[in-house]
């Protein structure tokens, strides 16, 4: 009876479950740890109050922002200490540090951490960052949904997380094929904590996607026509118009698996007609999109950064959103190459092969379009502009080896091998990551007032690139001869151990130039009287410029008529004065629900995962009943008067 | 806010939540997708043709088609100015609706009952997840519906009830479209 | 009993044509499909064919008459345009990408083998 009772209470969920071996068990406490110290400071400076008023329940993009980065930021930290356990591992070659199994959580948890945590949070957060005002607007086009999004991507990291302290993580790599991930391999609480920490954030991507795509068509300020938007604006249109049509493929391929897993269904199963390989063709039709999804952003981020130090605009910038609009098609087209070899015919791999041939071409007519922009122009090497300098070697080198294994025949030597996870490194950490390092760097100061040390800065981005060509060359070398991905130890007589070693003492050294980061921004922060700076830092080319610094709440207190592309600039050239009137502006409330409703939704995964009837009806309730209260509601904004405005304009620095 | 604002704030929700019917099209297009690659796969068990009953879902059609003409009507009750017309075929819906949930949640019942249950075979995973989505769909829609009944009585039509009201005929409209591809592709094409 | 709003400029009698032209081509194609299935009219895969025309033609029916795409912002007619593009690239893609897998399967017995192969590769 006690049992029954116990079951109830608490699902599958046993004190077992907490016991964890050592390095997971030091993990967890430390993050705990780390959690508890912020609570603590929270508690001694008695700023409770303080972060639900200012960041809680915050509807300002620039807030949710900065709360997105700030996830990413310590996601990022995560996924490179996993990063180091797998590169240490295979350095070492023993099977003293790590298991095999544990071995299989942390290169599983490294990829789904990178992908949805860090890249994914990197993008939102420069969206709502710059995107409104880069169109002259105040706010998103949803600021309610917004802040739903965030939390339901909170809730999605905690679950993430969690298996450091209780339970254990999935072991079925980052994409968890079936069989491996169906309950008859995989009977533990790993992939369920995978499926609903994914599902749980990809529907806060996917209403993140919605927003900024509406938020882009319809709240550009008066006169900015498309062609007339910044080029990152568009990168966004593309990236959102991916995240629309291809998260739904991913939120219904998972709840396939968690009703196979959950109520004995049989889409992927090995038996009962169910059909693996169906799981791995509309995971692609998800993943190939994704990926896009990540790089476009980092595309724009650099079209912007290149354009404002090298004193140029932009050189070509139709050409260029031409380029984006047909790779934003064509990702759609591209999916088979994830998995050539896994028993399609001639014809298939052919149509698919040749399509990724195709695809290659826009995002070349982009590097080339770049390097025109700095031609002739007056170039400024700072940090962002190191990092672009980096992203074109690096993206450059992975992009070829795409091109390379585009050809199916010759994929069947590079499919599943290092060189693969080589290629794919080279374009998210060349791309994406650089591009916001790039972004960082360049935006940092229009938030803050003042610049980030460039010596710190030029510091870490050495450490990093030569770190990162050193830890990946290697890895692609060694998957040219046949090194299988995803192994912890391979036969010494291969003789392949001194590329493993020379591979970890890249990680070492991007490790110091993770370090160099770290150190600039406390350094910066230090310093940051001495490094003040006005609210057009980089002689900027783009409306986010025009903002205060940093920006008020309302943007602007006058929406902009844009008559050119390149307003700001455009501006400055003709010395645009205006005499402000200011009216009153209507701004969204504050609202506690958006983070309630990711608790709910936490409590629904956790119970989803456990087994915990109880939660998983709380859970629903919750957030079916906060809805309803939300969309009942009609008294959601509150008036900032034309006098307030003008005061807050008064007080804009001027340097 | 002045009523060029209104109209803008109105387009933007429109438009927002058009889209959203969009993403969700891509859904059921992977559900859609999956039930046509198992459709065969029956495990020895039974087949579409061996479970359906054609004239019960018939009449289900029928049932959500009437319902979606009804929206249609209460919306045009709106825009006539006639609020009892309006409440009056928006609970007509509600009826028309519940009645095909019934149904549906029957058919299942019966399935489950006789041993054909969604973890008998792939090809039954994947009906029952594709109907049951759309069902699912349909239970929301009624919850919207009956909430909006609930305000629109008490609160007399606010504007911002009848812009919602137009949504929820979008999301009504748009439900009835997918049953179109699921009368078609799982219990005609699936039953042969 | 009037409702003090903006009617739309539309005429509302438009309006209910338009909804009870759509609700009876709706109706029609409905029972024409049906009517097919039931009475095994035209060979099996000529049916299916038949079947997924027929539905299309219904959604368009339901798209004009009651989601009044074309009308509105031309946003909604794009968005839907390239909402059927990926529908149909998934689903289309899907059932060849699938169907080519079976055939290294082997989830044929050998005999059906012999079969496809004769009547797909002409060997």
């Amino acid at each position: 009876m006690f049992d029954g009772l116990k079951e109830l209470i608490f699902g599958k969920l046993e004190l077992s479950d907490f016991i964890h071996e050592p390095i997971m068990a030091g993990a967890g406490i430390g993050m705990l740890g780390a959690l508890f110290l912020a609570m603590g400071a929270l508690t001694y400076f008695k700023k409770w109050k303080w972060l639900w008023k200012n960041w809680i329940t915050t509807l300002d993009p620039k807030k949710i922002g900065v709360m997105y980065i700030l996830v990413s930021v310590i996601m990022l930290l995560r996924g490179l200490a996993d990063a180091l356990l797998l590169r240490a591992q295979q350095a070492t070659n023993t099977s003293e540090l790590l298991n095999s199994d544990h071995f299989q959580q942390i290169f599983s948890a490294h990829g789904s951490i990178m992908i949805f945590f860090v890249a994914m949070g990197i993008i939102f957060g420069v969206f709502n960052l710059i995107i409104p005002s880069q169109i002259g607007a105040r706010d998103v086009a949803f600021p309610f949904l917004n802040s739903v999004s965030f939390w339901l991507f909170a809730a999605g990291m905690i679950l993430i997380n969690a298996p450091l302290i209780v339970g254990e993580f999935s072991t079925a790599g980052w994409l968890a094929y079936p069989p491996l991930s169906e309950l008859q391999y995989s009977p533990g609480v790993g992939v369920d904590y995978w499926i609903w920490s994914l599902q749980i954030a990809g529907i806060g991507s996917l209403l993140s996607g919605i927003n900024f795509f509406v938020t882009i068509l319809k709240l550009r300020a008066p006169g900015m026509t498309l062609m007339k938007m910044p080029i990152f604006v568009w990168s966004a249109l593309g990236s959102t118009s991916l995240i629309m049509f291809a998260f739904p493929i991913l939120t219904a391929t998972l709840g396939m698996l968690a009703l196979d897993r959950m109520l004995g269904m049989h889409f992927f199963t090995s038996d009962m007609g169910g059909n693996p390989m169906l799981y791995i063709n509309l995971i692609w039709a998800w993943g190939h999109p994704e990926v896009y999804i990540l790089v476009l952003p980092a595309f724009g981020i650099f079209s912007e950064i290149v354009a404002t130090f090298s004193g140029k605009r932009l050189f070509g910038y139709k050409s260029m959103v031409i380029a984006l609009i047909a790779i934003t098609i064509l990702s759609f087209t591209v999916w088979l190459h994830h998995f050539f070899t896994m028993g399609a015919g001639a014809d298939v791999n052919t149509f698919f092969g040749i399509m990724t041939m195709i695809i290659a071409i826009p995002t070349g007519v982009k590097v080339f379009n770049w390097i025109f922009t700095m031609y002739r122009g007056r170039v400024r090497f700072t940090t962002p502009m190191l990092w672009f300098m980096g992203f074109i070697v690096t993206f450059t080198i992975g992009g070829l080896t795409g091109v390379l294994m585009s050809v199916p025949a010759a994929d069947f030597q590079f499919h599943n091998s290092l060189f693969l996870v080589a290629h794919f490194h080279t374009m998210i950490v060349g791309g994406v990551l650089f591009g916001a390092f790039a972004g960082f760097a360049y935006w940092f100061p229009k938030f803050t007032g003042f610049t980030l040390n460039e010596r710190l800065g030029k510091l870490a981005f050495w450490n990093w690139i030569i770190g990162f060509l050193v830890a990946f060359i290697p890895l692609y070398i060694l998957g040219f001869m046949g090194a299988t991905r995803r192994l912890d130890h391979y036969d010494p007589s291969l003789g392949w151990q001194g590329l493993f070693i020379v591979a970890g003492v890249g990680v070492a050294i991007i490790c110091v130039g993770v370090g160099f980061q770290v150190l600039q921004i406390a350094y910066s922060i230090w310093k940051r009287k001495e490094n003040r700076v006005g609210e057009d830092p980089w002689n900027g080319r783009t409306l986010e410029w025009a903002t205060a610094t940093p920006p008020k709440e309302y943007n602007f207190a006058v929406i902009p008529t844009v008559t050119e592309r390149d307003e700001f600039w455009e501006r400055k050239k003709k010395g645009h004065q205006v005499t402000p009137i200011y009216t009153d502006i209507w701004l969204p409330k504050n609202s506690g629900l958006g983070a309630i409703i990711g608790l709910f939704a936490l409590i629904f995964g956790i119970g989803v995962i456990w087994h915990i009837i109880w939660m998983i009806i709380l859970g629903v309730l919750g957030v079916i009943i906060l809805l309803i209260i939300r969309l009942t509601s009609d008294d959601t904004e509150y008036k900032v008067s034309a006098e307030e405005i003008a005061e807050q304009e008064l007080s804009r620095s001027v340097l | 806010m002045n009523e060029i604002e209104e109209k803008a704030v109105q387009e933007k929700k429109t438009l927002g939540f058009w889209i959203y019917l969009m993403t969700d099209c891509i859904l059921f297009a992977s559900l859609f997708a999956t039930f046509a690659v198992l459709r065969t796969a029956t495990a020895g068990g039974p087949s579409g043709a061996d479970l359906f009953d054609l004239d019960f879902v018939l009449a289900e059609t029928m049932i959500l088609l009437a319902s979606s003409f009804t929206t249609g009507l209460a919306i045009l009750g709106v825009a006539r100015g006639f609020k009892k017309q309006t409440i009056f075929w928006l609970g007509v819906t509600f009826a028309l609706g519940a009645t095909f949930l019934a149904l549906e949640i029957t058919e299942f019942n019966h399935l489950v009952a006789e041993g054909n249950g969604w973890d008998r075979s792939a090809f039954l995973s994947a009906f029952f997840t594709l109907v049951a989505t759309h069902g699912l769909h349909i239970t929301v829609g009624l919850l919207w519906l009956a909430i909006m009944i609930i305000r629109l009585v008490r609160y007399n039509f606010k504007k911002t009830d009848l812009n919602r009201l137009a949504l929820f005929g979008l999301f009504w409209h748009f439900l009835d479209v997918v049953w179109i591809f699921v009368f078609s592709i799982v219990y005609l094409i699936g039953g042969m | 009993m009037k409702i003090p709003i903006v009617v739309e400029h539309r005429n509302a009698d438009a309006r209910y044509i338009s909804y009870v032209v759509g609700f009876v081509l709706s109706i029609l194609t409905t029972l024409a499909a049906y009517f097919v299935v039931v009475n095994h009219l035209w060979p099996m895969e000529m049916r299916v064919y038949i079947i997924l025309g027929i539905a299309v033609l219904q959604l368009i029916v339901q798209s004009v008459f009651f989601l009044h795409i074309g009308r509105g912002s031309h946003w909604k007619l794009v968005t839907y345009l390239f909402a059927i593009l990926v529908v149909l690239i998934v689903v289309v893609g899907t059932l060849w990408i699938m169907h080519n897998l079976d055939y290294n399967m082997m989830h044929m017995s050998p005999d059906q083998m012999q079969q496809y192969m004769l009547e797909n590769e002409g060997i």
